[in-house]
């Protein structure tokens, strides 16, 4: 009983958690590297983009529910979704156009990149905010439980309870698609291998025809549908508010570099590390050593760091990898 | 300097003699910020208290009051420091009504009201801190310290049976203040305070800080911290996870919003914020509600008796120079004298030009004690049917 009580206090606050926010991670690296791979430059954007879409998301999904239209247990935005995605798609295919092409046609340094998705970043800032505002809003409708909490203790019998959101689930149903799709579009049509032999060297990718501004926008495409998915995912299950897609930015940026930078199957396994590690590191161990071990009282909290710094785990994870393995696990191109 | 000072201080004396006059009042409230949706009500019962003077024609020979509101955002010290700057030397203010929350009061006063010689009554932050600060006389409160606060909550909360919660503030000095207060109190009458830890506003998550919680345990959770904030996202994510089914919330927490997010998830849950009972409340609630407010929000009636000690004073001095009448206003409101219900005000100006005295209660039952802050009364609170209930006063 006891060790069934552990895993339950395990799986409810951190396995599931956990699990989610990987999955929110992996689809923002997913799109990270996607655009490093293709375009070669890290994206700094990313994060307000991801706002941006969601934004649109939640406008759409408001005018839905005005209109009465509903999924019924599952969540309005994922009808408002495709809305969202074109008009993001849209808009990065309208800034390509506007800013990077630019640099691309000079063959500026990567670092140019960089530095003017820096200033798209902060444009995008203020667009998300000019169109919803900066406050907190929420958009999640349905149903809110695939398990709660009193049912399972009444089910169990068990004193710790589990907690299942439907948004949690949603979250990783949507990932384990969006993921399938994108390998199956990479590595079986005929314009994701243009894609992938255009990341592996360009001039052999433009000698065999293949039009690189073709890829370019197919690139941003795929990566706007990627961003918006994973912001609207993150905003279900937590709460939209602009600013706080601006903080995603380093644990994604950790996820995708810890992966390797340009590899999509490390940008996941990145996500699912950097978010279990945040996670596992904050978690006060206390409760299910109890459990496991049930003559031990130990004194503190058995947590290794506060909560507060959750941010500061990425960053640890970033650096050891960058010293020890800078192209990430999965040897992605080096940054 | 110094000269410069007197011949400034003698300049607003003949300024404050003049007759007939328009007084300026500013207040300096969280408009934005994680408590905006306490800010209107309060700036309301300012409104409320201005008009009713403005109406009587009996403050200074005819003066009228006009008040300039400011945004003090609750959160950002120097934003709130800016806009009590503007109050007193663009708006030319001669008293302020603010700041909303601690840690901002705390930075305004110091660094603009009590450089500038301005008296500021709050009628909302509530730190301990303000009670020791060097306010040279200039700074009121109309709501207790939380020191007071933790000895209330940590009374109902053991009258409740329940003897060890888990504290969780958001990182200020209000709540920091009340947490620590609170922790005390209820340690030294015999309850076990599991872990007392801050959590941060403005995240998207909050599941990592209510694991914390819930590894400690506690049959409790309380929660000190604001309703449109962190606040709120604990009390979800502690209700999702299951970490916690009854939770106790101080008057951060008390309002409106609280019911429409949780509602009846949170049953049984009960707390506290600073609200008098008695004749003066009701009848600041008709006149609000005449004026068309909700008298009962939190800190609307704190509000309106800031405004009117501020223009008492005025009247009891003769003059609408903050450094005379600053003197004037724990006279004003402590006994003796006349006492004052909120409508009154009227009345107590023509018995403080015929050189009566006056004890004003207002819509809160104000007492200054101490440096200059309220007695405190509380109201008990507790959510019944997924409706906030009043339950008693103490």
């Amino acid at each position: 009983m006891d060790i069934l009580n552990a895993l339950v206090a395990f799986l409810n606050f951190v396995f599931i958690p956990a699990a989610a926010y990987g999955a929110q991670l992996a689809l923002g690296a997913l799109g990270v590297t996607l655009i490093y791979a293709i375009l070669r430059f890290s994206n700094f954007a990313h994060g307000d983009t991801m706002a941006f879409g969601t934004a649109i998301t939640i406008l759409v999904t408001w005018g839905l529910q005005s209109l009465g239209v509903s999924l019924g247990p599952l969540p309005t935005a994922l009808l408002a979704l495709p809305v969202g995605i074109a008009a993001t798609a849209l808009l990065v295919l309208g800034i390509d156009r506007s800013v990077y092409r630019f640099y691309r046609a000079q063959k500026a340094a990567p670092i140019i990149f960089v530095m003017a998705s820096v200033g798209v970043m902060f444009v995008m800032n203020g667009l998300t905010r000019l169109l919803i505002g900066v406050d907190e809003q929420r958009f999640d409708d349905g149903a809110r439980f695939l398990i709660g909490v009193r049912d399972f203790r009444e089910w169990t019998g068990l004193s710790e309870g589990l907690a299942l959101r439907s948004t949690q689930a949603l979250t990783l149903v949507v990932t384990v698609v969006t993921c399938a799709a994108l390998f199956w579009f990479l590595n079986r049509t005929k314009s994701g291998k243009a894609m992938r032999a255009y990341s592996d060297n360009e001039d052999l990718a433009l000698l065999s025809g293949i039009d690189p501004e073709r890829v370019v926008r197919l690139t941003w495409i795929i990566a706007a549908a990627l961003m918006t998915i994973a912001g609207v995912l993150y905003g279900l299950d937590k709460s939209f508010r602009p600013f706080n897609y601006f903080q995603i930015l380093l644990p994604i940026f950790a996820a995708a570099i810890v992966g390797g930078l340009g590899n999509p199957i490390g940008a996941i396994a990145g996500g699912f590390l950097v978010a279990f590690s945040e996670v596992a590191v904050t978690y006060p161990w206390v409760k299910v050593a109890g459990y496991l071990f049930p003559g031990w009282q130990p004194g503190g909290l058995l947590q290794l760091l506060g909560t507060e710094y959750k941010f500061a785990v990425s960053f640890v994870i970033l650096i050891v990898v960058l010293l020890f393995r800078p192209t990430g696990l999965f040897r992605g191109k080096s940054v | 300097m110094k000269k410069l000072l007197l011949a400034t201080a003698a300049g607003a004396l003949l300024a404050g003699a003049a007759s007939a006059e328009d007084v300026k009042l500013g207040t300096s409230f969280g408009f934005t910020g994680p408590l905006e949706s306490m800010a209107p009500p309060m700036q309301n019962g300012v409104t409320l208290a201005a008009k009713e003077v403005t109406d009587s024609g009996l403050l200074l020979d005819g003066s009228t009051v006009s008040v300039v509101q400011g945004d003090s955002t609750c959160i950002d010290a120097a934003a709130a420091s800016a806009t009590v700057e503007r109050l007193i030397t663009a708006e030319k203010v001669r008293g302020i009504i603010g700041g909303m929350c601690s840690g901002e009061t705390i930075a305004s006063l110091q660094n603009v009201a009590v450089p500038n010689g301005v008296v500021m009554i709050s009628p909302s932050a509530t730190s301990p801190a303000l009670s020791t600060i060097d306010d040279q006389g200039l700074f009121f409160r109309t709501s207790p310290s939380d020191a007071r606060q933790g000895e209330v909550m940590a009374d109902i909360i053991l009258e409740k049976g329940i003897k060890s919660v888990a504290v969780t503030y958001t990182n200020n000095d209000y709540g920091k203040g009340l947490a620590d207060s609170f922790a005390a109190a209820f340690t030294a009458k015999g309850g076990t305070v599991t872990v007392n830890s801050a959590h941060d506003d403005g995240k998207a998550d909050y599941s990592a800080e209510v694991a914390a919680l819930a590894a400690a345990g506690g049959d409790a959770l309380v929660v000190a911290g604001y309703v449109d904030q962190g606040g709120s996202g604990i009390v979800r994510g502690a209700l999702d996870s299951g970490a916690f089914e009854t939770f106790v919330f101080p008057d951060g927490m008390v309002n409106d919003t609280l019911v429409s997010n949780f509602g009846s998830e949170i049953e049984g849950s009960f707390g506290q914020n600073p609200a008098a009972e008695g004749e003066g409340r009701d009848k600041f609630v008709e006149l609000a509600k005449a004026a068309g407010f909700d008298g009962t929000a939190t800190y609307a009636g704190e509000s309106y008796d800031a405004a009117a000690l501020i223009l008492l004073s005025m009247a009891a001095a003769g003059s609408s120079d903050p450094a005379v009448y600053k003197d004037k206003v724990m006279d004003v409101a402590n006994a003796p004298g006349e006492k004052i219900l909120p409508g009154e005000l009227g009345k107590a100006l023509q018995i403080l030009k015929d050189g009566g005295d006056v004890d004003y209660v207002g819509a809160t039952a104000v007492e200054l004690v101490g440096e200059g802050e309220s007695a405190g009364v509380y109201r008990q609170i507790e959510i019944k049917d997924g409706k906030m209930e009043v339950v008693g006063f103490r």
